[in-house]
C-alpha cells in the first residue's frame, strides 16, 4: 500500500447560497482545490463526491457524472463516483480517494462534497435528513434528527454529570472559532444566554444546539506521497483512513449515548498510524448537536465518559485549550451541509498542519484529526493526517 | 410512504408480530428470518408481542416533518419491551409527564397521513401504564 498525501484543497463559503446552484457550489470547490494544487483537469485520473440527497433536495441524481461534466472534464472521460452515508458521505468520499490512491490503481484524485439544502422548504429538509435514519422504524413513527440526539442527550444527562450549561457552552466555543473563520456560516460570537434562552427543538435541546442547514461544497486533491513535491512544497500526510458501521437506528444501539461506531473506527485508525490520543493537537468532531461534540469527545479517547462537559467548561476544548476541538467552527457554526462537511473537516485540518488558520491557527500543529458522523452513529469515518 | 410499503409492514404495525430464536431464545422486532447469533443454527418462529415496556430515553418532538407538524409538541421515546427488544415510538401522553423508566402499554392509534386527502397511517403509540 503507498502512503497518501493531500496536496490541494478547497472550499466556499457555506451559508443559504440563494442566488448558487449545485452545480456552481462544486466548481467553485473544485477550481479553488485544483489551483491550490496547481494540478490541471486532464491530469485528474478520478474524481469522487460526497452527497446525501441531491435527489430529495434538488430532485437529481446522477451528480457524478454531472460534477465531473460541470468540472470540464466530460470530454476527459474521467471516473466520477458519487459517495452516499447520510452526514458522513463527505467523510467516505476522502477514503475512496485515498484508497484508490493508496491501491496503486489511481494518482491524481478529488475528493468532494457537496449539498445544495435550502432549495427546498424547512419540513422538506427536515424529513429529507430523517432518511439518515430508519425510515420504517424510527421516521415512520414521527422521530426527527433533532429528536434522535435529543433521546441521547436525555440518556447521557440522566447518567453522567452533564449540566445545561455545560452543553451550551459548547456551541459558544463553536461560535467563538466560527467568528474567526471567513468561510463559516455565522462569524458572530454568541453567550450562554442566547443558548439558553433559544426556543427549544426537541428536548432538552435548543435551536443553538443544532447545526444549521447550509449550503456548501469542498473539495481536495490526493496523489501519491512520493508524487506529492510535485505540486506543493507542502503536503500533508494521511496517517489514517478507519471507517466503521452500527445498526441502522438508535434503539438497536448496545448503549443509547456511546458511538460504537466512532469507538472503533478511532481504535482502528489510532492503530493505523501507530499514535494515541495525547498525539493529536487539533481535531474536527461531528458536532451536528452540541450533545455529539461530547460524545465524540469520550468515544474517540480524549477522555473518559462522563469527562467532556467538565473540558469543555474548563476551556480544554478551546482555541488555546490543550485539545482545541472545532477550530473551524465545527457543524454548529461554519454550517453543516451535509455531503460536504466530511471533506470541510479534511480542509479545515490541512489549513492548520500548513500554518494558514489565521485567526484560528494552533501554534505548531503537527497532527489533526477529522471525525464524520452519519445518522445517529451507524457509519463514521476517522482520519488522521500530519505534516 | 407508498401504501404498498404500509401494507406490507401492517402485521407489525397494527398487532405487533416480531420472531424469535428457539435456538437461543432472543425475540426480535421489528421481526427478522435469520438469528445473527446462531446464524443457520437458529430456529426462527413468530411471535405477538404483548408491547408492554418501559420507557429507556424520551423528547419533546416541538419541530417535526410536515407529516407530523399538527402533533406537535409530541412525546417520543425510545421504549423497551419486556421480552427484550427496543422500538420507538409515540408516548400519549403531556410533555411533562413523561420520565426514563415509566411502564408504558400499546394503543392503536392513527401515525400520519399523506396531505389532507390522502391515505390514513395507523399503527401503534404507547400509553402510560401506570
Ligand atoms: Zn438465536
Amino acid at each position: 500500500m503507498r502512503d497518501v498525501a493531500v496536496i490541494g484543497a478547497g472550499c466556499t463559503t457555506f451559508g443559504e447560497k440563494w442566488d448558487t446552484s449545485f452545480r456552481n457550489l462544486f466548481v467553485e470547490a473544485g477550481a479553488l482545490a485544483l489551483e491550490d494544487a496547481g494540478v490541471a483537469g486532464e491530469q485528474i485520473d478520478a474524481l469522487y463526491v460526497g452527497n446525501m440527497s441531491a435527489g430529495r433536495f434538488i430532485e437529481q441524481e446522477h451528480v457524478g457524472a454531472l460534477i465531473a461534466d460541470y468540472a470540464g472534464l466530460a470530454s476527459h472521460h474521467v471516473p466520477a463516483t458519487r459517495v452516499e452515508a447520510a452526514c458522513a458521505s463527505g467523510g467516505l468520499s476522502f477514503r475512496q480517494a485515498v484508497i484508490a490512491v493508496a491501491s496503486g490503481l489511481e494518482d491524481i484524485v478529488v475528493a468532494a462534497g457537496v449539498e445544495k439544502m435550502t432549495d427546498v422548504g424547512t419540513g422538506a429538509s427536515v424529513d429529507a435528513l430523517a432518511g439518515a435514519a430508519d425510515r420504517e422504524w424510527e421516521g415512520f413513527a414521527g422521530a426527527t434528527f433533532p429528536g434522535l440526539y435529543a433521546m441521547i442527550a436525555r440518556d447521557y444527562m440522566h447518567r453522567y454529570p452533564l449540566t445545561r450549561e455545560q452543553l451550551g457552552l459548547v456551541a459558544v466555543k463553536n461560535h467563538y472559532n466560527g467568528a474567526r473563520n471567513p468561510i463559516a456560516q455565522f462569524q458572530q460570537e454568541i453567550n450562554l444566554e442566547t443558548v439558553l434562552k433559544s426556543s427549544l427543538v426537541a428536548d432538552p435541546l435548543r435551536l443553538f444546539d443544532c447545526s444549521p442547514i447550509t449550503d456548501g461544497a469542498a473539495a481536495v486533491v490526493v496523489a501519491p506521497l512520493d508524487r506529492a513535491r510535485e505540486f506543493t512544497d507542502t503536503p500533508i500526510r494521511v496517517l489514517a483512513s478507519a471507517q466503521a458501521s452500527d445498526t441502522i437506528t438508535l434503539h438497536d444501539r448496545r448503549d443509547i449515548s456511546t458511538l460504537d461506531a466512532t469507538i472503533a473506527a478511532g481504535q482502528r485508525a489510532f492503530r493505523m498510524a501507530g499514535l494515541s490520543p495525547s498525539d493529536i493537537d487539533m481535531v474536527e468532531v461531528h458536532d451536528c448537536f452540541t450533545i455529539a461534540e461530547i460524545c465524540a469527545i469520550e468515544d474517540l479517547g480524549f477522555c473518559r465518559k462522563g469527562e467532556a462537559g467538565r473540558l469543555t467548561e474548563e476551556g480544554v476544548t478551546a482555541l488555546n485549550g490543550d485539545l482545541p476541538v472545532n477550530t473551524s467552527g465545527g457543524l454548529k457554526a461554519c454550517g453543516h451541509p451535509v455531503g460536504a462537511t466530511g471533506i470541510k473537516q479534511v480542509y479545515e485540518i490541512t489549513q492548520q498542519l500548513r500554518g494558514e488558520a489565521g485567526r484560528r491557527q494552533i501554534t505548531g500543529a503537527q497532527i489533526g484529526m477529522t471525525h464524520n458522523v452519519g445518522g445517529t452513529g451507524a457509519t463514521v469515518a476517522v482520519h488522521i493526517l500530519g505534516v | 410512504m407508498s401504501v404498498a410499503r404500509f401494507w406490507r409492514k401492517i402485521p407489525q404495525r397494527y398487532n405487533l408480530i416480531g420472531t424469535r430464536c428457539t435456538t437461543c431464545g432472543r425475540y426480535f422486532f421489528p421481526p427478522r428470518s435469520f438469528c445473527p447469533e446462531c446464524r443457520r443454527a437458529g430456529k426462527i418462529v413468530d411471535h405477538k408481542f404483548a408491547g408492554n415496556g418501559k420507557i429507556v430515553t424520551f423528547t419533546v418532538i416541538r419541530t417535526a416533518s410536515e407529516q407530523f407538524e399538527q402533533l406537535t409538541p409530541y412525546v417520543f421515546a425510545i421504549i423497551e419491551l419486556d421480552e427484550g427488544p427496543r422500538i420507538s415510538a409515540q408516548i400519549v401522553c403531556s410533555p411533562d409527564e413523561a420520565r426514563i423508566g415509566m411502564r408504558v402499554k400499546p394503543v392503536f392509534r392513527r401515525i400520519g397521513a399523506d396531505g389532507v386527502s390522502g391515505v390514513i397511517y395507523y399503527g401503534t403509540k404507547y400509553a402510560p401504564a401506570e
